[in-house]
Order: structure tokens, then C-alpha cells, then sequence
């Protein structure tokens, strides 16, 4: 074969690769389709009249949805691919290798979505790239701190992921490259997602007396990094049931019937993170001598998010740990999730000026928005699964080398 | 593995030098990094007789379009993407009393701790501005203001952060600020943070039935470069009286400083965590 004949079957492998594979009619593809549609409009719209053109945002309330829940949100659901490449690569925990892929490649495509949304957001995204190069560096922001560990992170986890893109274009000389670097990936990545899951939380360190003293506390990056353990596995259990029938036929029986011991493992390490985290949570509540607001409506509302959706999931994990009950630890997991999205959301919009005489409610382009930001996500996340080996096994070639 | 550990290190601890260098913050408390004393304003509300000329003069010198002063003017605004000050008005135990907001210029300002590009930016004699080149728009700084001045041009597909900027470029020319230049009734008055501070005190002690005995701004926050003297307690002119009396950047302090020890840290121990458990694995096998 000549290079040049090389180079077209390359193409049109490519091109054959982008056309989608499964069925189009899928109820997940009615729906998604025309919310993505109508978001591109709203993107656009954005872009051209100013972020007020479809967000509720105010002089008061500068951060909204498209921070606290596409990025702050959305990186703690990410938080699954750090604590799993802890269990496969530092812990040689080889149970949970048939996770690992999926859970990387949710955790790489949530960074570049949800970070990604932080670029909509942005009033001058066209300087985004000055704290990169320079101009300046801004080395007393958390937010720069923040940025680049996104950045950095971004690229571990591509690395992590990166054998599977070889395996699925058959280079087998750069696989064994790849494959050499992943455990420098590995531990570089866990660094990093330690120190931006906790940044987040320091990112409103600052913002002292805007954010209702009941989730404000000095402790909020540490708070941060706890939950992000459970909230990543939460989601990776989550995720691994419903690929696990969507994506049914690539999976092999080994794995399938493997699946429930990783679930079961991961739930154990949920409801220990959990308590943790319930301990913590305590002892903040304690230290900062909060007890004359638990008897009013924030009171309330807090307690509902300690007890409603942390306590009772620990102990659903707990339960269903100890009696092997697949289904409730799924119920243990969304309820966990729901739990994570409330408290990220009480930090950053729902207690945030709390006490102002107008709140913040996002408009529905706003959500709309978000939901073309998730939607696309899936899309992606499907389109690699169906071609490269991420549930499936990886080719035998690729397997030898391990 | 095809890095070695002893490269890896050193690659591990490179990075971590370079995200500690120049971490310190700027801490002093009236006088920057050159050691040129900071530049203040004192707000003396009882000559204040609510005018409204520094809102004109304001919005002539920053190219802003004038406030419309109807009758239904509120009692209360704040600063807006229009204005970088306004003068509001209070009725207090000691009748009306008329309360200028703006920037507080604040010694160690939560803006500038909080931009990622050093668009916010404290200069040397002690006004805080902004600059439009470096700016992304992320708005972290309003976020982080305690006293909520930074505003943005939400309807705008070029945006800008509004705030006052101590009318930096008239500063630069030797002129004062308009605010200060233009006020009919010496309510306002330019000056280095420590005449400022002196001149305060003078005259609550001259005058003890005028003045409440408390500077506002003075530990403020850490210290601000706006001055603020009042015939009635703070609380009854709307100042925020919650604002914490020290800097505002060291709330994140203990977090950033961790920062470069995690970096030496937990590679080291990740890496011996891996080494030790592969070691026991295969132990096992055999
Ligand atoms: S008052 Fe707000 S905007 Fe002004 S210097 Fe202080 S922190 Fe910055
Ligand atoms: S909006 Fe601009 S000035 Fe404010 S923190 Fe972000 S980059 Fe800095």
C-alpha cells in the first residue's frame, strides 16, 4: 500500500467511525435532540447579547447555575475516576479493573463538558487563555489554582485513557508508550483531583458572611474532598447500571457477573466515606455554634440534606452492603447524588444571600443549557463506548502487554 | 514503568516549586509594596448635604452617562454597571444623613486576591483597578467582594467589570479624584491613609457630639483606603457592620499554602502505596 492509499483508508475509517451506530429513534435521542437543538440557539444568543440575555443572573448573585451545578456539581460527580484509578493502580485492587475505562472516560468527557460550561459562563472567554500564558499569572486565586489543575487534570486523564484509543485504531507500537505512562497519570491525577475537588470549596472561602452560616465554614475545602469520594462513586455505580443494560451486548460474562461484587465493594467504600464525611459535618456544625439557626426554615432545610440525604443513604449503603442487595444500593446511590447536588447547591446559590430580598432563580434557558451540556456529554460518552474497548474486553494484543 | 522514580520526583517537585513561588499575599497595613504610602479618601458624612455632584462629576471623568435624579429617586441604590458611586440617604436618631458608596479600596483587597488574571489589581499608592486586556470575565471578583462593589455588563458581548478606580488616570496626571475635586462642601477629602486616619481623629476628639467614636474602613476588612466618619452609629447608615476586621485573602490563605506541600507529598506517597501493594500481590501469587 502506498502512503497516500494509507492515508485514505485512514480517512475513511474515520468517517465511517462518525456515523452513529445504534438505533436513531431511541426515546433518549427524541428527547435530547431538540434540547440540544434549542440550546445551540441560546449559546449563540448568549454570545451575541450578553450573558443577561438568558440567564437570571445578578450584581448580587454573579455565580448561578452554570457554575454551581454544570462545574461545581458536576466535578464532584466526576471525582468517581480518581478514586477508582486509586483502587486499580495504587491499591492494585484488580477486582475493580472492568470499571476503570468507563469510569476514566466519564470522568475525562465531565471535565471537558462541565469545565467546559465554565467557558459559557465566561464574559471574556478570549481572554481565558491569560492566566496560561501569563498575562498574568494570578498565583493568590484559588481560582486560578482551580484552572489549571482542570487543565492538568484534563490531560492525566486522557492519558489514562488514552491505550483504549490505540487499542481502537490498532496502533500497537504507541499502546505500549501509552500504556508505559499510566501510572505517572495515575498519581499525577489523584494529586490533582485531591487538590481541585477541595478548591472548589475553597473557591467561596472568601464569599464569608454571603453564604448561610450553616453550610459556611472554614472547612469547606475539606468538606469538598470527602464528598467528592461518595459522590463519584455514587455516580459510577449509577452509570454502571445503566450502561449495563444500554451497552448489554459489549460486555462479557466474566465482567457482567463481576459487576455486582464491584457494586457491593463500592458501596462499602460509599458508606464509609459517608460517615466520615456525617462526623465532619458534626463536628463544623459544633465548633461554629450553629445551634440558634437549626429552628428556622434554613434550619430545616439543612437538617432534610443531614439526615434526609446523607444519614439514611449511609445506612441504605450499609445495609444493602451487609445483605447484598443490589437494588437498594442503586436507591442508596441516587439518593446520595441527589444529596450532592443539594449541598453543592445550598453553598453556591440557595444559601448564597440567603438573606437578600430578591433570590436567584435560574431561567429556564439556563437549565436548558445545562441540559444540552449533559446531553452532549452522553452522546460522546456513547459514541466511544460503542467503538473503542471501554466496556468491552480490549483486544488480545493489547491484553499480553499487561 | 517507563519513568523512573528518581525522575519522577524531580519532576513532581519542580512543579510544586513552581505553583508555591510568589504565593505570598500582600499584607500591610498602609503602605504597598514599594513602600509608598497608600492614598485614601476621608468621607466625612456630616458635611455630606447630599448634592449628588460627585455622581455627575464621577460619570463625566469615567465617559458614564449622567444618573437620572427624578423625584422618585430611591433613598437607596447601589453602584450599578452605570455608576461607580451613588450617594444615598438615611434618616437616623440624628435626622438625615447622606452615605456615599463606592470601592472601598480596600488594603488587602478579596478582588484582587480572587482574580485569576491579575485584572484587579492593587497599584502601588493604593487604588485597586481593573484592567480590561487581562480580564476574562469570570467574575469571581464580585463573588469574593465583601462589600459587593465589582458589577458587570450583563447585557454586553464585551463586558466590563465597573467599579471605582480612584480616577487612577487623573491620579496618574497629579489631579485628585473628581469625586474630591468637585465636592461643594469638603465632605470628601484626599490624602495619604495615615494624614487621613490623623485627621479623622482630630476631629472626633474636637468635636465629640458630632462624631460617633469610630472610623469606619479603618480595620475594616483588614483596612481600607476610604475612610468613613459618621454622627451615627454604622449600622443606622447601612455600612456593613458583619464585615470581618481582618483581611479578607487570608481566609484562603491556609488552603493555598497546603498547596505545595500536597504536591511533594502525595506523589511520594501514592507511589509507595504502589510499590508496596504490587510487592504484596505478588507475594501472593507465588
Ligand atoms: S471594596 Fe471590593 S472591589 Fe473594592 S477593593 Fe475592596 S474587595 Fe475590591
Ligand atoms: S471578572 Fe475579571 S477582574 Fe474579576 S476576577 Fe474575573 S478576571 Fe479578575
Amino acid at each position: 500500500m502506498t502512503l497516500e492509499q494509507e492515508n485514505n483508508t485512514g480517512w475513511k475509517f474515520f468517517l465511517s467511525e462518525l456515523k452513529p451506530k445504534g438505533k436513531l429513534l431511541t426515546p433518549f435521542n427524541i428527547i435530547s435532540v431538540p434540547i440540544v437543538l434549542l440550546g445551540i440557539v441560546l449559546i449563540v444568543i448568549r454570545f451575541w447579547k450578553g450573558i443577561g440575555a438568558i440567564t437570571n443572573l445578578t450584581q448580587e448573585v454573579p455565580w448561578g447555575l452554570w457554575i454551581g451545578f454544570d462545574v461545581v456539581t458536576g466535578v464532584a460527580f466526576a471525582g468517581g475516576a480518581y478514586v477508582v484509578t486509586f483502587l486499580v493502580y495504587i491499591l492494585h485492587m484488580k477486582k475493580y479493573y472492568p470499571i476503570m475505562r468507563a469510569t476514566v472516560l466519564n470522568g475525562f468527557l465531565a471535565y471537558v463538558f462541565y469545565a467546559g460550561a465554565l467557558l459559557l459562563d465566561l464574559g471574556r472567554p478570549w481572554n481565558v487563555i491569560n492566566p496560561i500564558i501569563g498575562n498574568n499569572f494570578g498565583v493568590s486565586s484559588v481560582l486560578f489554582l482551580v484552572a489549571w489543575h482542570f487543565l492538568l487534570y484534563m490531560i492525566a486523564q486522557l492519558i489514562e485513557f488514552s491505550p483504549a484509543i490505540a487499542e481502537w485504531l490498532g496502533a500497537k507500537r504507541i499502546h505500549k508508550i501509552l500504556s508505559g505512562m499510566t501510572i505517572a497519570a495515575v498519581i499525577f491525577g489523584i494529586t490533582l483531583s485531591t487538590l481541585h475537588q477541595s478548591g472548589l470549596g475553597a473557591l467561596y472561602l472568601m464569599a464569608k458572611e454571603k453564604i448561610h452560616p450553616l453550610w459556611y465554614s472554614e472547612f469547606l475545602p475539606i468538606m469538598f474532598f470527602v464528598s467528592s469520594i461518595f459522590a463519584g462513586l455514587s455516580m459510577v455505580i449509577f452509570e454502571g447500571s445503566i450502561s449495563h443494560r444500554v451497552f448489554f451486548q459489549q460486555i462479557s460474562e466474566k465482567n457482567h457477573r463481576a459487576q455486582n461484587t464491584i457494586i457491593m465493594g463500592l458501596a462499602k467504600i460509599c458508606a464509609g466515606a459517608m460517615f466520615a464525611y456525617f462526623f465532619l459535618q458534626i463536628l463544623v456544625f459544633i465548633h461554629d455554634k450553629n445551634w440558634n439557626f437549626l429552628d428556622t426554615p434554613m434550619g430545616y432545610w439543612f437538617m432534610m440534606e443531614m439526615i434526609g440525604f446523607i444519614l439514611l443513604p449511609m445506612m441504605l449503603f450499609y445495609v444493602s452492603y451487609r445483605k447484598g442487595n443490589i437494588t437498594l444500593i442503586r436507591i442508596a446511590s441516587i439518593l446520595t447524588m441527589l444529596g450532592i447536588i443539594l449541598n453543592r447547591l445550598n453553598v453556591t446559590v440557595i444559601g448564597f444571600k440567603w438573606d437578600a430580598p430578591i433570590h436567584y432563580i435560574p431561567s429556564w434557558m439556563e437549565i436548558v443549557v445545562t441540559l444540552t451540556v449533559i446531553f452532549t456529554e452522553i452522546w460522546i460518552f456513547r459514541w466511544v463506548i460503542r467503538r473503542m474497548p471501554v466496556l468491552s474486553d480490549a483486544p488480545s494484543w493489547a491484553k499480553n502487554e499487561h | 514503568m517507563s519513568i523512573t522514580r528518581r525522575g519522577f520526583f524531580k519532576a513532581v517537585c519542580a512543579t510544586g516549586a513552581v505553583l508555591a513561588l510568589g504565593r505570598e499575599l500582600q499584607a500591610s497595613p498602609s503602605a504597598g509594596k514599594g513602600g509608598i504610602e497608600y492614598r485614601g479618601m476621608l468621607y466625612d458624612s456630616t458635611l455630606c448635604k447630599g448634592c449628588h455632584g460627585c455622581e455627575f462629576d464621577c460619570a463625566e471623568a469615567n465617559g458614564l452617562p449622567y444618573p437620572e435624579l427624578g423625584q422618585d429617586l430611591p433613598p437607596i441604590r447601589t453602584t450599578s454597571e452605570t455608576q461607580r458611586t451613588v450617594v444615598n440617604t438615611y434618616s437616623t436618631s440624628k435626622g438625615e444623613v447622606f452615605v456615599k458608596v463606592q470601592c472601598m479600596h480596600c488594603n488587602e483587597p478579596a478582588c484582587v486576591a480572587a482574580c485569576l488574571t491579575q485584572a484587579m489589581f492593587k497599584s502601588k499608592a493604593g487604588p485597586v483597578i481593573w484592567r480590561e486586556d487581562k480580564c476574562m470575565g469570570c467574575r469571581y471578583c464580585m463573588v469574593s467582594c465583601p462589600f459587593n462593589i465589582p458589577k458587570f455588563e450583563y447585557h454586553s458581548p464585551n463586558p466590563k467589570i465597573i467599579k471605582c478606580d480612584l480616577c487612577y488616570n487623573r491620579l496618574k496626571t497629579g489631579e485628585i479624584p473628581a469625586c474630591a475635586a468637585n465636592c461643594p462642601n469638603e465632605a470628601l477629602f484626599y490624602g495619604t491613609r495615615r494624614q487621613l486616619i490623623k485627621e479623622a481623629r482630630r476631629r472626633i476628639v474636637e468635636n465629640p457630639t458630632k462624631y460617633v467614636d469610630y472610623l469606619y474602613g479603618e480595620d475594616e476588612a483588614g483596612g481600607t483606603c476610604w475612610l468613613y466618619l459618621s454622627p451615627v452609629k454604622f449600622e443606622e447608615i447601612g455600612m456593613k457592620t458583619t464585615i470581618q476586621k481582618s483581611s479578607y485573602p487570608a481566609l484562603t490563605k491556609g488552603f493555598l499554602y497546603s498547596v505545595p506541600t500536597i504536591f511533594v507529598l502525595f506523589p511520594a506517597l501514592l507511589l509507595g502505596m504502589h510499590q508496596a501493594t504490587k510487592n504484596d500481590h505478588q507475594t501472593k501469587e507465588e
